[in-house]
Parts: C-alpha cells; structure tokens; sequence
C-alpha cells in the first residue's frame, strides 16, 4: 500500500533496476527516487550509467530487470502518452543539420504537444539563440541551446535533462541555472545528470550518486554530509599530545600547537571535548564540500586507475 | 598569390596514409563495383551483338535517335563502342562521384567535424589536408582505369583500346577531383560542397548530352560528330576519344589541364578562408516552423525533398525519351526485336518494349526507396530518432511517417514517369490521351512488387537492424539480377527468377492486369511490414552513446 502511494506521488521511481548489453551490466539493481517538485541532481563519472537509466526512463531502451515507474506509468507501455507530459534535453545534441534553430523548436515542441509561445521568445531573448540560422552553422553550445530552449519553451510536469550545460559558457550556465529555478517555482520535477558539482550543488534539493550502474549515496545535501567527514583545524596552547590515537580522528597531522583532521560528524562531541582540554585558541571546521563528497565515492577507483596506470 | 613552399605540405605523406587507410574499404567497394558492371555489360553485349548485322541495326537506331544520343555518343559499329555509348555518361558520373567523395570526405568533412582542427594543430603544413584528399583520389582515378580497361579487355576487346575506354572514364573523375576541390572551399558543409559539385556534374553532363544531340550523323547512320557545346564538358572529352574507333589520346589532356587549373584556383581559395569556413556565406532561414512540417512525416519529407525532386526530374527526361523512342522500336526486325519481344511477353514490339521500359522505370524507383527508407537507420544512429521518440512519438509513428513518403513518393515518380512517356509516344502513336492512361495504369500495377523491395528493407532495418544497409542493398540487387531484365538474359531456371518480385509484376499494358499478382505481392508486403512493426516496438535502439 505504501509503494503504491508513492508510485503516484514521486515522479521517478527505479528499484533494483538492471540493463544489460550483450554480456556488460550497464546497470546493477540501481535504485532512484525523485520526488514531485524537486530538483534531482544525478551524479556520477562517464559510463557509470546516468544515460542509459535515462533512456530507459524514456522507453528508448527496456529495463533487463527491476521496476520503473514515471509520472506513475509504465514507460515502455505508455511511451508517447507520458512523453506528452514531460520534457527531455539529450547530452549529445543530434539534429537535423539543414533545418534552422527556429524549426526544430517548433518542431520538438509540437511533437511533444506544443509550447507556450511568450516563453519561447523569452527563452531565445534569454539564451541569445538566433533561430534564422541552420543547425550545421550552430556551435556545440548553441545545439545545447536549442534543446534547451525547446524543452523549456514547453510546460510539461518532469523535465529530464542529461548534462545539458556541458557546451554552455559561465554567463549561459547562469541564464539555465535561473530557468531551472523558475521551473521549479511552478512546481514542476526536473532529473539533472551532470558532471558539474557547482551546478549540482547551486540547484539541487537531492541528488543520487551513481557509480557503475548503483546508486552509491542518495538524499540531500544535509545527509550526505552527515555521513561524511568534517576537516577541522584547530590551534591550542598545549600541544595536543595524544590526539592522534583517539579512533574518532582521521588522517590527523600535528605541528607542534597546530593540528589539522577529520571526523565523522556524529563525533564531533567527544573530540570537542577532548579538544578543550589543551585550551584552544583558535578552531575552524570546514563541512565537506560535494566535491569531496564526490572523492569520496569515486576515491578508491582513482587509486586504482593510478595503479593500473603505474604498471 | 604567395609563393607556396614545401613547409605548405608538411605532413602530407602522414596524412594519406591516413586516408588510405580510412578508404581500405570504400575505394575498393568503388572500383570493384563498377569493374563488375563494366564486365557483366560488356560480356551481355559481346553474347546479344554477336552477329554483325544485328550491331549495326542497334548501332544506327542509338546514333539516329535524337534521345539516345542524349545519353551517349555513338561511334561506330563495334561492341566496346556500343558498350561505352550504353554506359560512358553513368561510368563517368560514377567516377566524377567517387572522386568528389573522396577529396570531401579527407578536406571539408574532416573540417565539418572538427577533425581537421585537431590534425591542423599538429605539424601539418596548411596545405597537407587538401593535398592528401587529392593525391588518394587522383589514386584512385588511376586504380579505377586499370580496372576498367581490364574488364573490357577480358572480354576479348583489344587491350590498348580497353585502356583509353578505362581512361576515358577516369579522366573525368580526374576532373572532379579538381572540382570538389573548389567546392570544398566554398562552401562550410560537405552537402555544399558535394551539392555544388554534383551540379557541376550536371552541367558537363547537360552540355556534352545537347552536344551530341544537336551534332551530326554520318551518311551510314553509325557515327555522330558533336556540335560545339560537346566540348566544353568533361564528360564530352572523354567520350570525342572515341576508344574503338578513332582512339585519340589527345582530348584527355584537356583533363589533366582543367584539374590543374583547378588545383590552382583551390589553394588560391583556400588561402583566403579561416579552417572551418566557407567563401560563401552561411544561409538564413525561417525562425518558424512551417505547419506542413510540424509532424513526422511532414519533417521526413521536408529532409527527403531535395532528392525526390532531383529523381522525378530524372525520371520525367527519361520517360520523354523512351517515349520518343517509339519511333525506332517499331521499325526493329531481327534479333534486336527479339529482345524486346523475350522480355516483354508479347510478340508486339511496341507493346513489348513499353512492358520492359516501364518495369525498368520500377526497378530505378525501386532504388530510390531503398535509398529513401534506410534513413531510418540513419535516424537512428545519428541520434535524431532520440529526440523524436522523447517528444511523443510512437515507434509506429515513426515507422508509418517514413513509410508515408516512401510510398507516396514511388506512387508519384511512376506516374511522372508514365505520363512523360505517354505524352511522346502518343505523339509518335498518334494516341496521346490512350497512351497516357494506359502507361500509368501499367505504372501504378508495378507499385506492389516495388514495395516488396520496400518492405525487405523496412524489416532488415527492424529485425537485424546492425545488417540493415549490406543486406537492403543485397535484396535490391538480388531482385534486379533474378528478375525479367536479366534473368532471361542469364537462363536462370525459373524459380530462381520467380523469387525477384519484378517477375511476377503485371506485364502492362500487353498483357491484361490480373489481381492475383498484385494482392500476392501486396499481401507480402503487408507481411513484411506487420514483421517490422513487431520487432520494432520490442527491440532496444541503437542510439549513439
């Protein structure tokens, strides 16, 4: 009963959901929850499987397994009908070259069951797209502008968008942060996938790192600092001897009065208090930031790059 | 103009091979192709214009005819003459083709994708990408001559004749590399710049066909001199060599200069450009969509006009030419009527000669459908389908828009072409209206085995869509050699013959239309296409990643 509830409330819902490709496992038993009105951001290195969870999540591919409901419906059965109520911006942006900018909005939009004609102005004032010009003459970025504009000119519940910033410049990733925020603001869902942290962390309510084919963290910005480390940096009159063995401290480093480590956050209490005792003069901590956060679950991959690197 | 210097071509050895290599396939699958179809049609004409009387006959009726010389000059009664006057204007276009493709595809496509941004920041002289592109196809002229000249001489033609025949066609690829050479630095995109060279193509081929048809007939009726305009083409001087007649080597060396002018004009051109953009600017278009477009059949027929426009002006010219032909047919006696009779099913020679041409008409639409319907692999691996499919549109939609042009535009070319050809053989009849409405009944009975063809494709693309274009290409071309224009002609035993749909097309307007037949072939069709749609809507896509 419960489930069912949440079927019709979350825009997203993916469990254990699998994709297999001949003999390679793009996905493993992922797990995504994207509440309606949020915005979802979607994290994860290349070819960890945001792609291809979205075009399932778009009946372009069918699940190998697992459960996946949009907008409440099944979306290899209901294709077209939730299509209608949802708008997509694709990574690699692939049009038709000898059409202009102009006709392939109009075009995306009224397949998808039209746009809203003020804001399609809005948007080329915004992103200062000119629509005369044919796709072939359109930079990378102005293809992502296209697309964009094209799924923004629409007014549609879920806007599901797979790195769409990548070929935008600081001043234009501003203009889509704003677009974003104003989507929001009417209540709608948008599923972000991007590479870009600041981004991410700009826009935001949740986010769900995946990491070969898994979802290796899910929740807010809240939580997923509360399972990770807080860096403190902290300047005593004593010297804090015996620091360094408290199992509550990570990857501590002292110099003489100065020492500088981490703790998880659920800690924090026992190592203040122990901190006292060698008379602080001067503390300062330092949430994780996504990017660390990010380190963290790709961290142990790096190291083994590097070691395959090595020999 | 600036001097140019050896730093200009730094790297250009480096970069040929990388264009050899990238064409291992491509120019072998050129040259072999078209040695096949030199050798097969040499071998069908050294069989059929065996006797010498029945090479004269055929000789005359091509060089008196006004429409034949259109499409060939006649030089002479010989088989390799006949056999070039046949096939010359499509091996050269064939050849001008593949020239053009291979210097674009190595210059101005490299450009178009920013590969030529990434070699031209390595140690490469500013020339080393236009002079790769040239010398691999100024190579693969060259391959393409020898080829050709040895699958005329294995036939049993005289050898040095054969190899001015094979350089006849190669000099004007040799042309063409020259041309797109320019044309790759005029315009930014490689459709402009194959489009402008295609059209250069029509114009030698338009100049050189009113040369030869507007030239003169020598009193025997088997030699035709060339007016004027004949040489100011490409395709002109290769065939004033005439090879098993005269054979002069001289007019190739009109060639050779004209690619050297424009490998001059090249480089002075492309000295003038920023990499990655054209001499001629970039065209404006609407910023609105048009309401014709806004769905997708009308967005596959507004990406597919340009190439049916440009076949049913083909179509059109050469159904007023076979038409016009008429007048020759019913005068043909001996072995030259039996060829017509054989194939047409009708002892009537004029009957059966519009049985065969119009069944011709439908194996040419035939290649256009299959050309037109494996755009919908394209869709696919080009990515445009993603975005289609994610606006709210069904795979049977999808499917049903192609499907939608696709028949709609072979319904509408075999009428163009009935009606073209009714109009100048009811003029030579003395029947227009009579002969009009029997040419396009005839034509709109041949639709069903054309879309049998049609609906192979569709389900190679939805069923084994990773094979679909070897084998679309495979069944078009099994249809067409089992089938009543060659199979006959090859004595293939008659369930062989019996698997091309063509056999099995009505045999209007001789014989009288009888449905089965045509339900048959509509009933595969229907087949074909329910299989299609199947699989279509359970298998995954192959979209770019």
């Amino acid at each position: 009963m419960a489930r069912d509830t949440a079927l019709r409330i979350d825009a997203v819902v993916a469990s254990g959901l699998v994709k297999d490709f001949g003999t390679t496992r793009a996905l493993d038993h992922l797990d995504l929850v994207v509440h309606t009105g949020e915005v979802h951001g979607f994290l994860g290195p290349n070819g960890a499987g945001k792609t291809t969870t979205i075009r399932i999540l778009l009946g372009l591919l069918r699940a190998s397994g697992g459960r996946v409901a949009l907008l409440g419906g099944d979306p290899w059965r209901e294709t077209a009908a939730l299509h209608r109520r949802l708008a997509y911006v694709p990574g690699e942006v692939n049009l038709w070259p000898n059409l202009t900018g102009g006709e392939v909005i109009d075009l995306l939009a009224a397949l998808r069951g039209g746009l809203v004609q003020s804001r399609r102005a809005e948007l080329l004032d915004r992103f200062e797209l000119d629509p005369t010009k044919q796709i072939r003459a359109y930079s990378k970025g102005n293809r992502q502008k296209v697309a964009l504009v094209a799924a923004f000119a629409s007014d549609v519940e879920l806007y599901l968008l797979d790195e769409p910033t990548s070929g935008l410049d600081p001043l234009m990733e501003t203009v889509f942060q704003d677009v974003v925020h104003a989507v929001r603001d009417r209540g709608r869902t948008v599923l972000l996938s991007s590479h870009i942290l600041s981004e991410v962390e700009a826009l935001c309510d949740r986010v769900t790192i995946i990491r070969n084919g898994r979802a290796a963290e899910s929740g807010t910005f809240a939580e997923l600092r509360h399972l990770t480390r807080t860096t403190v940096v902290v300047e005593t009159a004593r010297p804090p001897t015996g620091l360094a063995s408290m199992t509550e401290v990570h990857d501590p480093s002292i110099d003489g009065h100065r020492a500088e480590f981490s703790v998880d956050t659920d800690d924090l209490n026992t190592v203040l208090e122990r901190l006292v005792q060698y008379d602080v003069r001067s503390l300062t901590s330092t949430p994780p930031t996504l990017e660390e956060l990010f380190l963290r679950h790709y961290g142990d991959q790096l190291e083994r790059d590097t070691v395959l690197e090595a020999v | 103009m600036r001097i140019l210097t050896a730093a200009d071509f730094t790297g250009t050895r480096r970069l040929t091979r990388l264009a050899a290599r990238r064409d291992r396939y491509t120019l072998p699958a050129w040259w072999a192709g078209l040695g096949l179809f030199v050798a097969g049609t040499t071998a069908l004409f050294v069989r059929d214009l065996a006797r010498y009387e029945d090479l004269v006959q055929e000789t005359s009726l091509v060089a008196t005819n006004a429409g034949m010389r259109l499409i060939g000059l006649t030089s002479g009664a010989s088989v390799g003459g006949y056999m070039l006057h046949r096939e010359y204007v499509t091996l050269a276009a064939l050849a001008a083709l593949m020239s053009t493709f291979a210097v674009i595809r190595h210059t101005r496509q490299n450009e178009e994708l920013g590969r030529a941004e990434m070699l031209g920041s390595t140690v490469v002289g500013r020339y080393a990408g236009l002079a790769a592109g040239v010398l691999i196809a100024v190579a693969a002229d060259v391959v393409l001559t020898v080829v050709l000249a040895g699958a005329i001489a294995v036939n049993g033609q005289p050898a040095e004749e054969a190899l001015l025949a094979g350089a006849s066609v190669g000099a004007v690829g040799l042309v063409w590399v020259g041309v797109a050479a320019v044309t790759c630095q005029l315009s930014s995109t490689t459709r402009g710049a194959t489009g402008i060279a295609a059209g250069a193509l029509g114009f030698a081929f338009a100049l050189s066909g009113i040369g030869n048809m507007i030239g003169s007939v020598d009193r025997a009726g088997l030699t035709v001199t060339s007016a004027w305009p004949a040489w100011l083409s490409p395709i002109g001087w290769g065939q004033q060599t005439r090879p098993f007649d005269e054979a002069h080597w001289w007019p190739l060396l009109f060639a050779v200069a004209a690619l050297g002018i424009l490998l001059a004009i090249a480089v002075a051109l492309a000295a003038r450009r920023d990499v990655g953009r054209g001499l001629w600017p970039e065209r404006r278009g609407r910023a609105r969509a048009s309401r014709a477009l806004l769905s997708p059949a009308g967005l596959f027929w507004r990406l597919q006009r340009s190439a049916f426009i440009g076949w049913a002006v083909a179509l059109t010219m050469f159904g007023l030419i076979f038409g016009s032909l008429t007048e020759q047919i019913q005068g043909l006696e001996g072995n030259a009527k039996d060829w017509w009779t054989q194939t047409g099913g009708t002892d009537q020679v004029v009957d059966a000669y519009q049985v065969s041409i119009i069944q011709m008409a439908g194996m040419f639409v035939a290649i256009y459908l299959v050309q037109i319907l494996l755009r919908m692999r394209v869709d696919e691996t080009g990515g445009t389908l993603e975005s289609v499919l994610a606006s709210g549109v069904t795979r049977t939609r999808w499917l049903w828009g192609h499907l939608v042009n696709a028949i709609a535009g072979c319904v509408v070319l075999m009428v163009l072409f009935a009606v073209s050809m009714g109009l100048t053989a009811g003029q030579v009849l003395g029947n227009p209206a009579t002969q009009v409405r029997e040419l396009v009944w005839a034509g709109a009975v041949q639709v069903p085995g054309i879309l049998v063809v049609g609906a192979a494709v569709v389900a190679a693309i939805c069923l084994v869509p990773r094979w679909s274009v070897p084998a679309s290409w495979g069944v078009l071309l099994t249809t067409l050699v089992v089938g009543p224009m060659f199979g006959p002609g090859l004595n293939l035993p008659s369930w062989v013959q019996d698997l091309s749909p063509f056999t099995h097309s009505p045999k209007a307007p001789a014989v009288d239309v009888t449905a089965t037949p045509v339900l048959a072939l509509t009933a595969v069709c229907l087949g074909l296409a329910a299989s299609a749609l199947v699989a279509l809507r359970r298998r995954n896509l192959a979209l770019p990643a």
